[in-house]
């Protein structure tokens, strides 16, 4: 998929919340944070929301570097690279206690497991269910 | 002097005569020909025995085969679609043009992995069936880790030739496709007074008792590919005037003699443009002179040479170098479904002209291995390039052929045994018989770039014949709302936008959630729908 600004929002959004929202619960009771569930949950699914608004931000900033892809495209590569700033970010913001209050081992196991189902499901399985998703930029709606 | 075609498999014979001297049963007649819309009566008073389907595609290449797949995967039976055709199977037009411009089945298409037309849902791609298909463990992480990191660290990942046509034979059987196929030359489609359009198809001889047959349906779907494609005038004089056929040729024409000539004896061969078939025909090249350690001497005729990164903003940037523009496929990325894709849907008229020559100009993709041919190639000094334009060509001393290269410093002399032209001239549409009636006859107009003007929905405009539509993709509707018309995905793309129409008019379902993944699920597990 070559994504348009609202198809990368669009795809970001439905992704995380179903698929990563899914996953976050499978999870989470698996996570060696130590905490009561019902803590480790509202901490995960508060990294997730915050996957999802900051990631809204940040597809701004995407979409104005890929114009310098005469292409217009977003390599599947940095699909992944991009796990690297965001992941940083959330970190930050958990450190300095803005975030949720979760172990590092948690929080990375969490993170890069949702950042890369989400990432393999939206590189193919996704064109399954959703065939015009890929010719409109990403656009569900 | 006209200039001439070069032979197609399923091309269609331009001297055909519209009526015999002698009247045959069933043909054409003059009121006929000269009427814009026919009644059933007047077909039946010509003795053209009429057929009815609901759905008639002609063309029978990939085209018709991905729409033919599209509405078979949303529920329509084959017996209610009928493809009109000359070719044996759909990929035969597109092999045989790959093979003679060197790509065989064994080396690698400029498509993308995503693209493949025996897959509407492009799921699994071509990479991660190739890895799955792998024989050893470095098979198997070679495509993935190429499709993971193009094109950043690796080329694009593009599939084998034979993994195409290879994978396209297995849905062809998979919906049962032959089934749908009646063999023979499309002449016209006409408008029925009373809805829908009549396909009038000239069998092959001795096929079937008139010389005509006529094709009744609510639905028509044109797809035949290039109108033609022509040799440049110089080499057609050439040709014409030194009776010489095998010195001068085009790479879209067979042209094995050369590379068999040049294995027996050193020589020289002039390469004429900038684009794939160019890289592909010079790798051919300095592949067989590593194989077979020859001597051949290459000099390339670039008519625009590229000397690095080029466009109007920094924003529209295309690499460059070495006379060569890079690109990746034969259209920026985006406009399969992106950016470009969004805009030029909504561009008109000049606007949208104006975008598509932005994106355009002869482009070849950066290769490693073709890069490290040409430096060495460059270095060892038997690979030199000139910058002009071909005037003339006329025959030198000792069998071999001179151009007449206008360059910017004059004219040039430059000596060859062969001369290898590489540019694709494509036919304006109004040479292919059947596009030309449609223009003169059917409604049908141009677009901003001179070819058969569609709707967004690929309808083809001023066409419709009420409750009927007739739909047009492929090649011969470039420059429509959508640029890449002319690709595998592009047919799909068109494909899709035709089925969903049709959905909407209630010929076919539409492909939902549900069936999609269902459809998907039997595509998977190679159930005959």
């Amino acid at each position: 998929m070559v994504p348009t600004l609202n198809g990368r929002i669009q795809t970001r959004i439905a992704l995380l919340a179903v698929v990563g929202g899914l996953w976050t619960l499978l999870i989470t009771p698996l996570l060696p944070d130590g905490a009561p569930l019902s803590a480790s949950y509202r901490a995960t699914f508060l990294v997730l929301l915050l996957v999802i608004v900051l990631g809204v931000l940040w597809e701004l900033l995407y979409h104005f570097l890929q114009q310098f892809r005469w292409e217009k495209d977003w390599p599947t590569f940095f699909g992944l690279l991009t796990a690297i700033n965001e992941g940083l970010l959330i970190w930050i913001l958990i450190a300095v206690g803005v975030g949720p209050d979760v172990p590092g081992g948690s929080f990375l196991l969490h993170f890069i497991s949702v950042w890369i189902l989400t990432w393999l499901v939206a590189n193919g399985p996704m064109r399954v269910p959703f065939i015009h998703w890929r010719f409109q930029g990403g656009r569900l709606i | 002097m006209t200039t001439q075609n070069i032979p197609m498999p399923g091309s269609m014979d331009p001297m055909e005569q519209d009526f015999r001297p002698t009247p045959v049963p069933g043909d054409l007649t003059p009121y006929l020909i000269d009427t814009h819309i026919w009644t059933d009566e007047m077909l039946h008073q010509a003795g053209i025995p009429i057929y009815d389907t609901p759905f008639v595609t002609v063309g029978g290449g990939i085209g018709s085969f991905v729409t033919v797949d599209y509405l078979r995967i949303c529920g329509v039976p084959a017996s209610s679609l009928t493809v009109l055709t000359n070719l044996d199977v759909p990929w035969s037009s597109y092999e045989y043009l790959t093979r003679v411009s060197q790509i065989p089945r064994r080396e690698r298409l400029r498509s993308d992995s995503a693209s493949t037309p025996d897959n509407i849902w492009g799921f699994p791609s071509y990479a991660v069936r190739e890895a799955f298909s792998a024989k050893s463990v470095k098979d198997f992480f070679s495509p993935l880790w190429n499709v993971l990191t193009e094109p950043i660290l690796a080329d694009y990942y593009t599939p084998k030739a034979g993994h195409a046509f290879e994978s396209m034979e297995r849905e062809y059987h998979r919906i049962g496709y032959a089934q749908c196929v009646r063999k023979g030359q499309v002449r016209m489609v006409r408008r029925r007074y009373g809805g829908g359009y009549f396909t009038i198809l000239t069998p092959p001889a001795g096929a079937a008792p008139t010389r005509r047959i006529a094709y009744r349906s609510q639905f028509v779907h044109v797809a035949v590919g290039y109108p033609g494609l022509k040799l440049l005038p110089d080499l057609q004089r050439y040709r014409e005037t030194h009776r010489d056929p095998s010195k001068v040729v085009n790479a879209y024409e067979p042209h094995e003699h050369v590379y068999e000539q040049l294995s027996r004896r050193p020589g020289t061969v002039m390469i004429r443009g900038g684009g794939i078939v160019a890289s592909r025909v010079l790798q051919r090249l300095i592949d067989d002179r590593d194989r077979l350690g020859l001597q051949t001497r290459v000099l390339h005729v670039f008519r625009t040479y590229v000397t690095g990164s080029h466009g109007p903003s920094i924003f529209m940037r295309r690499k460059g170098g070495d006379g060569w523009a890079y690109q990746g496929f034969n259209y920026p990325k985006s406009v399969w479904g992106g950016q470009l894709k969004a805009k030029v849907r909504k561009l008109e008229g000049a606007e949208r002209a104006e975008e598509y020559k932005l994106m355009g100009g002869t482009n070849t993709p950066v290769r490693k291995s073709w890069q490290e041919q040409l430096k060495r190639g460059r270095a060892q000094g038997w690979y030199q390039t000139l910058i002009g334009e071909i005037a003339e060509l006329v025959p030198g001393p000792a069998q071999t052929v001179v151009a007449h290269v206008k360059a910017a410093q004059g004219y040039i002399q430059a000596q060859a045994d062969f001369v290898i032209d590489c540019t694709g001239l494509e036919a304006d549409i109004r040479e292919h018989r059947l596009l030309a009636d449609l223009l003169d006859h059917s409604g049908a107009g141009r677009n901003p770039s001179g070819r058969l003007d569609v709707e967004r929905t690929f309808e083809l405009r001023g066409t419709r014949s009420e409750p009927g539509r007739l739909y047009a993709s492929g090649s011969a509707t470039l420059g429509g709302y959508f640029p890449g018309v002319d690709t595998f995905l592009g047919l799909q793309i068109a494909a899709q936008e035709i089925a969903d129409d049709l959905a909407a008019l209630g010929f076919c379902a539409r492909l939902g959630v549900g069936r999609s993944t269902k459809q998907w699920w039997l595509w998977a597990r190679h159930r005959p729908i």
